[in-house]
């Protein structure tokens, strides 16, 4: 979600009750004979997972179970605005239903569910007898396509864009195969162009162009902007993002066995890399880092081209950058151990798992969900700051600083908790 | 003096228009382009100290079922299979023709299982299976790759799976599945994208093309041995990769990034895979090495050393032994590629009351066959798949075993078309079948 | 002549020898850079396990495939090696030019040993006919490199044993063995750099990363 749009959301959340009980898990499994994967709002104040009552699924919510019921039922998820949605199916038709409201059309089947940043936009890719497409809120595209494989909601959540397959192709047809049949579609409209490859898309911040990764010849790929390859061809390329708020498209390309990052085709930092991948802009958008592999084997976080000088063996997950951008951090991974690295220096403290860092409004501290043996801790600044429990899920900071909001599953209740800074830190 | 005053039996001829189409398009200029630049740019120090240590010894043919089983002609032993290309290559500085190139594909693709068993004969420890994997290079890069390999090939790039399975196919057929196992273990589930999981398990295509009841037993085992797991309903579930193969390692690389990005972004803590050999390799090996990583991000366990944890620690217990005789395919990509081979043969003791066997064994056992990409090159090259491994044949039956356990897809597939090719009379079964008929089921778990 | 044989070509083969094997090794360490996953592969462990075993006679399933070839293949290389080394009048020169000394073998059996290698490479080169998966990938050159290395032999022997003009066998024998001296870091006599190198790799892969043994 934009940054100021979720601070103005936080503004109004509850931050004056220390502790609530929010839900009692245990009775949900004494009143259900299956209670599938659990769901948290982004603000604590609701839990919900797919139950199953009466050989029948639905959604419980705190406690309440919806009035739909269905045969099936996947994908349940709190959009960003707080709103509960989830792929459902009754009588081999199915659909997105949100807040115990199914949307209207039904569909042969319905997948990847997609919420805008603001969660104005929930879409998904459905099938229908007529082939493949996209539903935006309750709307299906007109169009339908042989085969679609992606959904990409726009920031605004007014479009949506996916790889289409346009002409049909026989099995082991290598020669029809090769004259590209694959697109990509904008709001049910493919691109005049077609590839031997559509991947991955995005959409920028306005909405009015989409850059993907495309494969023009079967060694060649590249970064095709509204259906407009760059004229640089690269072995490989990876997912583009654009600059916020401007048209520049930013990825990395392969080329004579060195990775670089190139923005609108040309590099972009002046130096290669093993790998480069999950390039990020600061909120700000000024800063750009990635994570590159500076050698083989060896990981880390590179800073508008500057690698951090600790490296990892393992693994280094897409860089997090705090709201004011001057610090970056990722979660890292050395010898099977996880924890967190924080502008190059990882914490002392290393974990079974960790998720992404949560900075503070101004960068000053670092959180982060981890989880040691069979229970979830929470870490701040490196520091275990809380006694193990079930389950945790991201923490929030309050939008002054203060306070930071917990959701914890203990002794099979969820609690909803706000802490002070100081007294965790103390 | 040399090969030229040898006199040798023509090969039949095998049509395939991934090779004889695409020859057409074939120049002598594009060619030498393509070999030079692929030995010059993307081999190195093994390439080069192997061209100047082989000594031309043979002694290395001993190795290769090929050669075994086609009557020792020297035509497919592993240095005549380098002779007949590489040396060729180079000696030509690239100037071949396309006919030539027609022929490397052949013997680099599909008379090469890329088994390695070479390597453990060769005295100066040459990897000859490298040397044809360059080959297989250049032929991509040529574009003479065998048809039906193209095609899986070309299945790997759209759908980031090898059989064409849509993304909608995929989590329908996960869906049914899990009907299916809840109708035997009440608590089955096969839980879609649960993060932070303990495990994902990722299976090759052909499961949920073909093969889906195999996805049901997992689902049922899991429930059995209580184990934290998840699945994918996004792309990046399937672990095969043929591309490694064909020599179209952007295509490779791909596949493998979207497998471990899944398992990164589901925050599981081991990915276990199911019974697939090349699958291991791609994942463990080629994958991760062609993109940066020394290791996987993630560890990845094969289904044989899955099994063998879930029956040592208990939390899967036998009911009752399978009694028919059995043998083993030992795949090679897990027994000579990861010293796998004792844990299989402890999993089979645990559940299997008569085994035989095989010889050769472990990591001197042969291939299928079929593994390597070869079996992937389709109908066309059937035939000479099944005649050059007549030795396995020959020690299969040496066994008088009834099933032949064969933890690998591949070696699945292969060791059914030898059975039928030298009329074996005898059965292929995965593990996994073999723990279904053996599991015990408690029955506060088991479906009325 | 035989000033020259005896003297420059001498040091000219053994510069040649030296210079071209420092060569040959500083490239392959430049180029395993290249070839990223060596470095990262090489275990001293597994690769010492790995040569061990190749090294010892029949300790490997291939070698005990072929008892005669194994045999002769091990005793063709120990006598490569040694017979030069302790040869009596080798040690006799060097000890003459620069006082250094070693132990030597017999006469007789410098004599049995070299006849070894030459009938070695006669069985090298018989099996090269005979054997259809060693004669289809025999090259011109492979008969080459069987006479570079045994000629240094055949003519010490006759030179030894007087067989026609001594002045000019010896004269021969020196060219021939300066010729294999310089043969050795330039064709694929060049095995012996590399193979400790091939095999640790190796050893390396199968027990380091694979978990296996490679033999």
């Amino acid at each position: 979600m934009e940054q100021a749009a979720q601070e103005k959301l936080n503004d109004a959340w509850d931050w004056e009750i220390p502790s609530k009980l929010v839900a009692d898990l245990d009775d949900w499994r004494e009143q259900f004979s299956e209670v599938q994967e659990l769901v948290v709002s982004q603000d604590g104040e609701r839990i919900a997972a797919i139950v199953k009552a009466d050989d029948a699924l639905t959604v419980c919510v705190n406690g309440d179970t919806w009035t739909s019921t269905f045969e099936k039922a996947w994908a349940l998820h709190f959009g960003p605005d707080g709103r509960l949605a989830c792929i459902v199916m009754n009588d081999d038709e199915w659909t997105v239903a949100q807040e115990d409201e199914p949307w209207e059309e039904r569909y042969d089947y319905v997948w990847n569910l997609r919420f805008s940043p603001d969660g104005s936009g929930v879409a998904a890719n459905i099938r229908t007898s007529d082939g493949y497409g996209v539903v935006l809120n309750g709307e299906p595209w007109d169009a339908k396509f042989l085969q679609m494989r992606s959904c990409e909601i726009s920031p605004d959540g007014l479009s949506v864009a996916g790889n289409v397959q346009l002409e049909a192709l026989s099995e082991g047809d290598i020669f029809t195969f090769r004259k590209g049949l694959w697109g990509l579609a904008v709001n049910g409209e493919p691109w005049d162009a077609h590839f031997l490859n559509v991947w991955d898309s995005v959409f920028s911040d306005d909405g009015a162009k989409v850059a993907a990764e495309v494969r023009i010849e079967p060694g060649l790929q590249t970064i095709a902007v509204n259906g407009v390859p760059w004229p640089e061809t690269f072995r490989a390329v990876w997912q583009p993002i654009f600059v916020p708020g401007s048209h520049d498209v930013v990825a990395p390309g392969l080329a004579a066995g060195a990775w670089k990052l190139l923005m609108n085709g040309k590099p972009l930092w002046n130096r290669s890399f093993a790998q480069v991948w999950h390039q990020t802009f600061s909120p700000d958008r000024q800063r750009l880092a990635a994570v590159v592999a500076s050698s083989f084997g060896r990981w880390t976080i590179a800073v508008d081209g500057d690698a951090w000088k600790t490296t990892f063996g393992d693994a280094v997950l897409p860089p997090v950058f705090s709201p004011n951008g001057r610090r970056v951090a990722a979660v890292v991974k050395e010898n099977n151990r996880w924890t967190i690295a924080v502008d190059g220096i990882p914490w002392p403290e290393d974990f079974d798992m960790v998720w992404d860092p949560v900075f503070s409004p101004d960068g000053g501290i670092v959180a982060a969900r981890a989880v040691q043996g069979k229970e979830f801790y929470m870490v701040l600044n490196g520091k275990v700051i809380s006694l193990g429990c079930a389950k945790l899920w991201d923490p929030v900071f309050s939008p002054d600083g203060s306070q930071l909001l917990l959701k914890a599953i203990e002794f099979g209740r969820l609690y909803r908790k706000v802490v002070p800074i100081k007294q965790l830190l103390a | 003096m040399g090969s030229p005053a040898m006199k040798l039996p023509e090969l039949p001829i095998v049509g395939d228009p991934g090779l004889d189409e695409n020859a057409k398009n074939l120049t002598p200029e594009r060619i030498a382009e393509v070999i030079n630049r692929v030995i010059d740019r993307e081999t190195a120090a093994r390439f080069r100290v192997y061209m100047n240590t082989c000594v031309h010894c043979g002694l290395c043919s001993d190795a290769c079922h090929w050669f075994l089983s086609n009557d020792r002609d020297p035509r497919f032993s592993p240095v005549g299979k380098v002779k007949q290309t590489v040396w060729e290559m180079l000696r030509k500085k690239g100037r071949v023709d396309p006919d030539f190139i027609k022929d490397c594909s052949r013997i680099a693709q599909t008379e090469c299982n890329m088994c390695r068993r070479c390597s453990m004969y060769c005295q100066v420890g040459i990897d000859v299976a490298y040397m044809l994997l360059t080959v297989r290079r250049i032929c991509h890069e040529l574009e003479m790759v065998p048809q039906f390999m193209q095609d899986t090939v070309n299945s790997h790039a759209v759908t980031l799976n090898q059989m064409w399975v849509k993304q909608d196919e995929w989590i329908d057929t996960l869906q049914w599945q899990e009907e299916e196992a809840k109708s035997e273990v009440v608590t089955a589930r096969i839980p879609l994208d649960k993060e932070g999981a303990d495990i994902f398990y990722s299976v090759i295509a052909p499961e949920p093309k073909i093969l889906a009841q195999l996805i049901g037993n997992m689902a049922q085992i899991m429930a059995v041995a209580k184990i934290d797991w998840t699945m994918p309903s996004f792309d990046g579930w399937d672990n095969s990769n043929m591309a490694m193969y064909s020599g179209d390692f952007e295509t490779m690389g791909r596949v493998e990034r979207a497998h471990h990005e899944a398992a990164l972004k589901l925050k599981v803590k081991r990915i276990v895979m199911g019974e697939c050999g090349h699958a291991f390799r791609g994942a463990v090996y080629d994958g991760p090495k062609w993109l940066g990583w020394l290791e996987p991000p993630v560890p990845v366990i094969h289904a044989v050393d899955f099994y063998h944890e879930l029956i040592t620690s208990g939390r899967i217990k036998i009911a009752k032994k399978f009694d028919e005789p059995v043998t083993v395919q030992e795949p090679c990509n897990i027994v000579r590629g990861r010293g796998l081979g004792a844990k299989l043969r402890e999993i089979i003791h645990a559940t299997c009351s008569d085994f035989r066997p095989p010889e050769p064994s472990f990591e001197h056992n042969y291939c299928c066959g079929a593994g390597g990409g070869v079996i992937n090159c389709g109908p066309p090259w059937k035939t000479s798949r099944v005649k050059g491994n007549s030795v396995k044949a020959e020690q299969l039956a040496a066994t008088k075993a009834h099933i032949i356990i064969t933890p690998c897809h591949n070696c699945h597939s292969g060791i059914e078309d030898i059975i039928s090719g030298y009329k074996l009379g005898m059965h292929v079964k995965f593990f996994s079948e073999i723990l279904m008929e053996t599991m015990e089921i408690p029955d506060e778990l088991r479906a009325e | 002549m035989y000033n020259f044989a005896s003297g420059p070509l001498v040091w000219i083969a053994f510069i040649v020898f030296v210079g071209g094997m420092v060569y040959q090794f500083v490239t392959l360490l430049r180029s395993a850079k290249k070839d990223k996953v060596i470095y990262p592969y090489m275990s001293a462990k597994y690769g010492l396990r790995s040569l061990l075993h190749w090294l010892i006679p029949f300790a490997t399933t291939n070698m005990r495939l072929r008892y005669e070839t194994t045999i002769v293949t091990f005793a063709f290389h120990l006598c490569l090696i040694l017979v030069p080394i302790f040869l009596t009048a080798h040690v006799a020169m060097v000890s003459f030019g620069w006082g250094a000394k070693w132990g030597t073998l017999s006469d007789g059996a410098a004599d049995w040993l070299t006849i070894l290698v030459v009938l070695a490479a006669v069985f090298f080169l018989v099996r090269r006919w005979m054997l259809p998966e060693v004669r289809f990938v025999t090259n011109p050159s492979d008969y080459l490199l069987l006479a570079i290395a045994a000629a240094p032999f055949i003519t010490g022997f006759m030179a030894h044993k007087q067989w026609f003009d001594y002045e000019t066998m010896v004269v021969i024998h020196m060219i021939s063995g300066a010729v294999m001296l310089m043969a050795i870091p330039f064709t694929r006599l060049s095995h012996m750099l590399f193979f400790p190198f091939t095999r640790a790799y190796m050893g390396s892969e199968f027990g380091a990363v694979r978990h296996v043994k490679d033999w």
